[in-house]
């Protein structure tokens, strides 16, 4: 079976397209052009709640979240706030946050 | 649909979100920004320092900035009036915070994100709508797409750049579900 990293993504927040295109280059940046980048949808309160979703985009190893949120981040449909190195708030992760978080999980 | 470039803005009054009215009249500016935003949303909050300093920087070149919370706090409680409140509280906004809880001037706008830009100059001609800049990363933008417009605004010229596609977080609308 192919690994693969899924990114849970919701419609109404643009950053989904983004996500996938830097976890991509990624991928091919470690060496792992193997692991394939999977787009799960996310569009109703139902499934946000049943999957615990915390906004979008969503990294996901093993139905782990590689950047797992604060605690108390409520579950629902919204745009994920990430906190770049410098503190600014982003949509997207820290690159570097993200290659670790990668990284870490694939052993590489 | 909303107000296109070119369309006259009425006049409005909102609520600040820590009490009290407030009257937008595009007359008694040389222009004003009208910036539909949220405390929620990450598109909103990595712009928002750019579009503070905007508001300080044209403070005294007679432009207003306001800036509206349109959101569902049923469905978004991070964008309630006491959330909003606690925002200005805190000094994170160098200008009238207003709440559009009834989402009626958000749709005589026809906003679709936060953020989303409107400039309005003295005669009530709207003449930018769109993005702050180009990148929401890059600190070093400045909030040009609002910079320019307003320069050129200042200067009596035309706005060469009056619409780009605004970028960032859906309008969270009412429902019936969610206002039930």
């Amino acid at each position: 079976m192919t690994e693969h990293i899924e990114i849970l993504a919701w419609s109404g927040c643009p950053s989904h397209d983004e996500a996938r295109e830097r976890l991509t280059a990624l991928l091919r940046d470690l060496g792992r052009p193997d692991v394939e980048v999977r787009l799960r949808w996310i569009e109703t309160e139902a499934e946000a709640r049943e999957v615990g979703f915390v906004g979008s985009p969503t990294f996901r190893w093993h139905g782990q979240d590689l950047l797992p949120p604060d605690p108390g981040t409520p579950v629902g449909l919204a745009c994920r706030v990430y906190r770049r190195r410098d503190g600014r708030p982003s949509p997207l992760p820290d690159p570097e946050d993200l290659r670790d978080a990668v990284r870490r999980a694939l052993g590489v | 649909m909303g107000y296109q470039v070119g369309d006259k803005v009425a006049p409005f009054t909102l609520p600040r979100v820590n009490g009290g009215e407030v009257t937008v009249d595009p007359a008694s500016a040389a222009a004003t920004v009208v910036v539909f935003t949220a405390n929620h949303c990450p598109y909103a909050l990595a712009w928002h320092e750019r579009i503070q300093q905007v508001a300080r920087d044209y403070a005294d070149r007679d432009v207003h900035v306001v800036q509206i919370n349109p959101n569902n706090e049923v469905t978004h409680p991070a964008d309630s009036t006491a959330a909003s409140a606690e925002r200005v509280a805190a000094g994170h906004f160098a200008g009238p915070y207003l709440r559009d809880e009834p989402q009626e001037l958000t749709r005589t706008f026809g906003a679709e994100k936060t953020p989303d830009v409107f400039i309005i100059d003295r005669t009530g001609t709207l003449v930018y709508r769109g993005a702050p800049d180009a990148d929401y990363e890059d600190e070093s933008q400045r909030a040009s797409y609002i910079r320019d417009a307003l320069d050129a605004v200042l200067a009596g010229r035309p706005v060469t750049r009056s619409y780009t596609p605004p970028r960032g977080c859906s309008i969270k609308w009412r429902t019936a579900e969610s206002t039930a």
